[in-house]
């Protein structure tokens, strides 16, 4: 009972002083994520701008009626004839309020209505394959690590290696072939039926999306889907290791409740960090299986600025997309801290 | 006599490993096929026969022919250069930014690596084949300029490692007796410390060329990457899905190259990660 007096005493001291360490984590926290922010735009910029080739000779180099003074003209219309440092900041003053200029493309829209209307098809995607991946890739490896060597880990061994080397485009069009023209069942491209979608009733909308997203969830979750099991097996397998699983089979508890309470839950930890290090292959993926599936989502817009060498465009998509992925490891962080009772109490035991 | 046996014994653990002995047959039989592709090749892959054109996998073409009627064996055959040559010198580039800027962040710490580091994090926000295809999309799209921008793309992982095993290292008294006899950083550096971070920058490597495969068969297949009429494995690809309801051997045999070099690849990596240093992989997993 003293004992126990004592004990609460010094859990409630050392909370004030962790409080105050938390604070100075967190200022330090947002200084990085603030200097990762203009890094990101930093090098989006660059990139467009060093990059040998003019990002209006597309434009002007085919165009037999280009003078060089409408070029020119061209040039200042656009802001290219500026210093790079003033193109860079008011480039960065109107990231500040989401204008990120005007698309080089005949429609001469702002870019960012145009990311703004794509963007969540593509999140769509990307987060129900990241619940396809984590609904099965953590009890396959969880499976695999509980029969370590038994032939259903060789068989899932293989299987995952195999699924990491397949190209996601050419597993794509497998699907498409088989699926959708030898069996007929899912239809291969866009995002609903062209045929009859307007007269549908709302559940029917529904169902039809669902039937044209099933492909690309999958196809997307693919990947990620082969290294996760891999890590939660091996994360698992250590975990498995530890004594305290001894221990805790010792005492008699059941299986179940030593592998799904004891083990996993501190075999999960690692694979938050995975699955937040795994979202800018999925967002790069989105190019992939965009562009096969005929989906109009964000990878689709940058592969369409590419061809066009619509430069606000690309820079545009290149930051959003950047900074997508930087939100989505500071989740992944925050879900990590959620997840592990010592960095909960603002204690980093490990680096 | 005891790094001999050393040697001797990574190289039997090695060969101990199916999966691992697997993966370097896998990889050496791609490079004989690859170099040898003109002996290999029944046809010239450039020979197009308007006669025979989307024909299917038969006895004179053991793949088919596409639409031009070229015979897709003999494509896959040269295809199978392109592959290795980009990925090979894709990650070589990378192996050589990632071992410098590396060493540099873990030799001299404070604000060099501070610095470095936090490139490497950014770099790492931007997903790899978005970066990629910004920068092609202001180059011409040929071999050489797909091998450096994949290159500049992926030099973060070998950097990470190398710096971890600088700092570790570093502090080490062989690295402390060298000082003392006179030895200048930079050959503290390059011939103390960098020869003891080898195993781990060659798994990074081999696993590499793996994902730079991919990478550069994905650039082909969007088009973007090594052009037709060069045949790569990706650009065939882009054939197959076009034609995908007629030619279904268009699209099967391509991707399956692609599967079984990355597949061997990632085999032989994690089989020398295992040989090397089981450290490695104890460490995998934790963040």
């Amino acid at each position: 009972m003293q004992d126990w007096k004592i004990l609460s005493r010094i859990t409630f001291s050392s909370t004030i002083i962790l409080n105050m360490s938390m604070f100075l984590y967190l200022i330090k926290k947002i200084f990085t994520l603030g200097s990762t922010f203009l890094g990101i735009t930093l090098i989006s910029f660059m990139v467009m701008h060093l990059a040998p080739g003019e990002p209006m000779s597309l434009q002007t180099d085919f165009n037999p009626k280009m003078t060089p003074e409408m070029r020119e003209r061209l040039r200042a219309q656009y802001g290219l004839d500026r210093p790079l440092h003033i193109q860079y900041l008011q480039w960065l003053k109107g990231l500040a309020v989401l204008d990120l200029g005007l698309s080089f493309s005949p429609d001469r829209r702002p870019v960012w209505d145009k990311i703004k209307e794509r963007l969540p098809v593509t999140l769509l995607i990307n987060i129900l394959a990241i619940g396809l991946i984590l609904v099965i890739a953590v009890p396959l490896g969880v499976a695999a690590a509980v029969h370590h060597n038994s032939i259903f880990d060789q068989i899932t061994t293989v299987l995952v290696f195999v699924a990491y080397a397949a190209p996601a485009f050419w597993v794509a069009l497998l699907l498409m072939l088989y699926f959708g023209i030898y069996l007929g069942w899912l239809p291969i491209s866009g995002l609903h039926s062209l045929m009859g979608y307007t007269q549908m009733s709302g559940w029917e909308k529904l169902l039809d999306w669902c039937r044209h997203l099933i492909l690309p969830v999958l196809v997307s979750a693919l990947g990620g889907l082969a290294g996760l099991s891999r890590y939660t097996r091996s994360s698992m397998l250590e975990v498995l290791r530890q004594d305290y699983i001894t221990t805790a089979r010792a005492k008699g508890l059941p299986e179940k409740k030593v592998i799904y309470k004891h083990a996993l839950r501190n075999a999960l930890l690692p694979i938050i960090t995975i699955l937040g290090l795994s979202i800018p292959g999925l967002i790069g993926g989105s190019v992939i299986f965009e562009s096969i599936f005929a989906i109009p989502g964000v990878g689709q817009l940058m592969w369409t600025g590419v061809m066009a060498r619509d430069y606000p465009l690309l820079m545009g998509n290149l930051v959003i997309v950047s900074v997508l992925t930087l939100l989505g490891n500071q989740l992944a962080d925050i879900g990590y801290a959620l997840a592990d009772p010592r960095i909960r109490a603002g204690v980093k035991t490990k680096d | 006599m005891k790094a001999a046996n050393h040697q001797i014994t990574w190289l039997g653990q090695l060969g101990n490993n199916p999966l691992a002995v697997a993966g370097l047959l896998i990889v050496g039989l791609l490079c004989i096929v690859a170099l040898s592709a003109p002996w290999l090749a029944p046809y010239d892959p450039h020979a197009i026969d308007t006669w025979h054109i989307l024909e299917s996998p038969s006895r004179a073409h053991l793949l088919g022919t596409d639409l031009l009627g070229r015979d897709c064996l003999s494509r896959l055959i040269y295809g199978a250069r392109i592959s290795l040559l980009v990925g090979i010198v894709a990650v070589g580039i990378a192996t050589v930014i990632g071992t410098i800027l590396g060493s540099l962040a873990g030799f001299y710490g404070t604000w060099i690596d501070g610095l470095i580091m936090r490139l490497v994090d950014i770099i790492l926000c931007f997903p790899t084949i978005f970066l990629v295809m910004a920068v092609i999309a202001f180059l011409e799209p040929s071999i050489l300029n797909i091998m450096v921008v994949i290159g500049l793309t992926s030099w973060m992982g070998v950097a990470r490692l190398v710096r971890a095993e600088f700092l570790s290292l570093k502090q080490r008294d062989f690295v402390m007796a060298a000082r003392i006899s006179g030895a200048s950083n930079a050959r503290i550096a390059s011939s103390h410390i960098l020869p003891n971070a080898v195993a781990p920058i060659l798994v990074a490597t081999t696993l590499g060329v793996g994902g730079a495969i991919l990478t550069e068969s994905a650039l082909s297949f969007l088009g973007i990457g090594v052009q037709p009429p060069t045949p790569s494995w990706g650009n065939m690809l882009t054939e197959g899905k076009d034609n995908l309801e007629i030619a279904w051997w268009l699209s099967m045999f391509p991707g399956l190259a692609i599967l079984v070099t990355v597949l061997g690849y990632n085999l032989l990596g994690e089989g020398l990660r295992d040989a090397l240093d089981p450290r490695i992989r104890d460490s995998e997993g934790k963040s």
